[in-house]
């Protein structure tokens, strides 16, 4: 043999690569029950949420959250929003934003670890797979071999769910936007709507091929969100951190460790943080822009800890200032190796070890986000409280202004529109304050002359008038008279006011 | 290029090993499910344009297969819109004018549509806003030369004024008493002043008592004893503040030496029943409707 046969073989140069296929292991611990309990809580949300009815009277819609777009209509439970009052969900968006920011410089991708929608369903995916194909072993045994009739059986099975779950997920989207009974049932008798069929379709497909196929690329390749949280993050927000300050060096074994009176640190390399993870990291590598902060490895190193009897948290959540005070204590300043001696005594860690401190809550940074958000939360409330459910708007004639009338008066002409945004019909009084002498007529209010008329308006309803207001000859005051037209419901005493002009022409005109 | 993998010292990447002044470019390989994507987009779009009309030739192009066109896509929506608007047109041509204002949707219907003609076939004269000028009527006073009721709106409509194609026009000639020597000057001078004096305007007394007689000998057999005009004659009031053709002096002078006679085309057979119908009711609703 010489050495050029020992020379690798030239190996090609790939620009593209196969997914990377990742069989997370089943974790347990505190933050996988947390996920449970969130996971639950989420998706029941969002199944059950349409199904919820809320009596508005025989005027409304019963379902207690609608989005009607035919009519314009917002409903969440006592809540009704008209077209023009979309600032409350745009205040919300804006609330749900600084809410983010709250969240992530405390916590940091705690959004993307334990409520995002991918990850939630990749989660119950992931639950169907372990189900049918058994634990992370088992199914990377699974997937190398080749295709008989169990695995064949396992896979459609496991496919079927997936599609059953995906087809459910659009399936419920729809029915945000329709009576939830009605459309269920037009939807089976293949009466619903194209568009519901087509959103189905789509929202099946996304959910399919997200959850079951593409899962972590989601989020390290389509989704901009990682990229925007990290830069949100500062040097004391809470993170999935592996204290190499106590894991390093690595023993492969304690008792090996022992005998060859070699002092290494806490990690044994035993994978199981790696093997958990649905990212398919290595958390020991440090911070990585893959790591969605579901807190596994922290369960997985936290029951080796345990069975090991050494003190948990070798992954934990900390924050990255703790950290590096840390990892200073534990460098030896000479070599700048880590030494685990350094840190530990009899007690176990020396006391200038730093470790989770509730104050990290408590920051400007954190207290400011809070305020806003709250101060956000108190406006939209207040406005909510205080905004009105009856009202005028009224659009002068511009072409012309004025008309000349036969006796000499001058007529204006107005559209005048009275909303009754309550859900009983109501009969509003509209009337005219200033300009003494002049009278209304209304199109469709017979040829009657009046100050005062009453106006019946169904409800929820807009009811659009053509209001024409006269002034005698006698009584004109040329150029602009400022009056107004009032709306008032005596009931419930709501009143609404339109500042109006009354124009005529000017003096020697 | 090298035969075998080159690891970039620094970030401990692969490089492509392409190399420019020395600087190289690492490779962090993109999942080939994207490279999938873009075929699949590829292939997408080649399909696109065979079912739809996409490839130029010489005088046209592929129509695609099925057929599908803008311009066929909107006249079938256009279609569509006429369709539904024939129900309550047939509705609208077979109801009493006065009757449709009992029926909200009908009314909407006359309305709306009369408001939309107007802008095509009336507002050239009458005004967009329909409050006529300097020789044209305002329709939205309470002021009219031939009658505010749906009945004489609709009748105006379908034979115009002084409209000589249509035999049934509405036709009124005021004489032209100055042009041919009906009347002397004087007598036109004073009888002017007298017009101002019934519709409450500054006079010259002395002229007006002229006046009044030459009005009672010539002129109140049209427009009345006291100036109120007759609507049956097309003859206007004059003894209200509206004044179509001006209210000084000089001008009523200038309308009865040579009156201004102008002409409104009829619309029976040049817009449909269903249209004519629908201006009337536009005009009625404008605020003047009687």
């Amino acid at each position: 043999m010489n050495a050029q046969q020992e020379m690798p073989q030239p190996e090609k140069i790939e620009l593209y690569e196969a997914r990377k296929k990742i069989f997370p292991k089943r974790a347990e611990g505190q933050f996988r029950r947390l996920k449970w309990i969130i996971m639950a809580i989420t998706l029941s949300i969002y199944y059950i949420t349409p199904w919820l009815r809320w009596d508005r009277g025989p005027h409304a819609p019963d379902q207690a959250v609608l989005i009607d777009i035919a009519n314009r209509r917002f409903y969440a439970f006592f809540i009704e929003i008209w077209p023009q009052e979309f600032y409350f969900v745009a205040g919300m968006l804006v609330m749900a934003g600084v809410g983010l920011f709250l969240v992530t410089s405390v916590m940091g991708r705690a959004w993307c670890g334990y409520t995002c929608p991918q990850t939630v369903w990749v989660d119950l995916f992931l639950v169907v797979e372990r189900f049918i194909e058994g634990d992370r072993n088992a199914r990377m045994k699974l997937d190398k071999a080749p295709y008989n009739f169990d695995k064949l059986r396992k896979r459609i099975i496991k496919h079927a769910i997936w599609l059953a779950i995906a087809v459910g997920t659009g399936g419920a989207w729809i029915f945000y936007f329709a009576d939830a009974p009605t459309l269920l049932v037009n939807f089976v008798t293949l009466e619903a709507p194209y568009i519901a069929y087509a959103t189905v379709g789509v929202l099946t497909a996304t959910t399919y091929v997200f959850g079951g196929h593409m899962r972590e690329q989601v989020c390290n390749y389509m989704c901009p969100w990682p990229r925007i949280q990290a830069a949100m993050l500062d040097e004391s927000s809470l993170v999935v951190t592996y204290n190499d300050w106590r894991g390093e060096p690595r023993t492969h074994g304690s008792k090996k460790a022992k005998k060859a009176d070699f002092t290494g640190g806490d990690c044994i390399d035993c994978m199981a943080c790696v093997n958990v993870c649905p990212a398919g990291i290595d958390i020991r590598d440090g911070q990585q822009m893959e790591c969605i902060t579901c807190a596994l490895c922290i369960d997985a190193c936290d029951d080796i800890m345990g069975k090991l009897g050494r003190e948990k948290g070798l992954i934990s959540y900390s924050t990255l200032e703790d950290y590096n005070s840390n990892m200073a204590l534990a460098t030896d300043p000479d070599t700048l190796n880590l030494d685990p001696n350094r840190i530990r005594n009899e007690n176990g860690f020396i006391d200038q070890i730093k470790h989770f401190n509730p104050k990290v809550f408590l920051r400007p940074r954190t207290v400011m986000y809070f305020a806003i958000w709250a101060c956000l939360g108190l406006g939209l409330l207040t406005a909510l409280s205080l905004r009105d459910r009856l009202g005028v708007n009224v659009q002068h004639d511009r072409n012309p202004v004025f008309v000349q009338l036969s006796d000499g008066g001058i007529r204006n002409a107005y559209t005048v529109k009275i909303l009754n945004m309550i859900q009983e019909p109501r009969t509003i009084i509209f009337s005219m304050d200033g300009l003494d002498e002049a009278v209304m007529e209304i199109n469709g209010f017979d040829d009657r002359e009046a100050r005062t008329f009453l106006i019946n308006v169904d409800p929820d309803k807009l009811r659009e008038l053509r209001v024409f207001v006269k002034q005698p000859k006698e009584n004109l005051i040329p150029g602009s008279t400022p009056f107004k037209f009032i709306a008032e419901d005596r009931q419930s005493n709501e009143r609404d006011i339109y500042e109006a002009n009354f124009e005529a022409p000017e003096a020697g005109k | 290029m090298k035969d075998h993998k080159e690891i970039d010292d620094i970030s401990g990447v692969e490089t492509t090993q392409h190399e420019w002044d020395g600087i190289k470019e690492l490779n962090n390989p993109l999942p080939r499910s994207w490279l999938w994507g873009l075929y699949g987009t590829i292939i997408f779009s080649i399909g696109y344009t065979i079912v739809y009309p996409a490839w130029p030739g010489i005088t046209t192009n592929t129509k695609g297969l099925w057929n599908w066109s803008s311009r066929g896509e909107l006249a079938t929506e256009i279609s569509k819109v006429e369709e539904s608007r024939q129900v309550l047109g047939n509705q609208l041509v077979s109801v009493e004018l006065e009757d449709v204002s009992q029926n909200a949707d009908l009314l909407q219907f006359a309305v709306n549509g009369g408001k939309s003609a107007f802008k095509v076939y009336c507002s050239q004269c009458h005004g967009s806003g329909a409050n006529g000028g300097t020789i044209y009527p305002s329709l939205i006073d309470d002021d009219w030369i031939w009658g505010g009721t749906l009945e004489d709106i609709y009748l105006t409509l379908q034979h115009g004024i002084r409209y000589e194609q249509d035999d049934d026009t509405r036709l009124s000639e005021m004489p032209r008493y100055g042009a041919d020597e009906l009347l002397e000057r004087n007598d036109i001078v004073d009888v002017a002043w007298y017009v101002r004096q019934i519709s409450g305007q500054e006079f010259d007394a002395e002229a007006a008592t002229r006046g009044q007689s030459v009005y009672v000998d010539n002129c109140a057999a049209c427009h009345g004893d006291k100036g109120e005009g007759i609507r049956e004659l097309g003859a206007p009031n004059l003894s209200d503040a509206i004044w179509f053709y001006g209210n000084t002096h000089e001008e009523i002078v200038a309308q009865i030496s040579e009156p201004k006679q102008g002409v409104m085309p009829g619309w029976n057979g040049r817009l449909s029943e269903v249209t004519i119908r629908q201006l009337t009711h536009y005009v009625h609703s404008l605020g003047g409707g009687e």
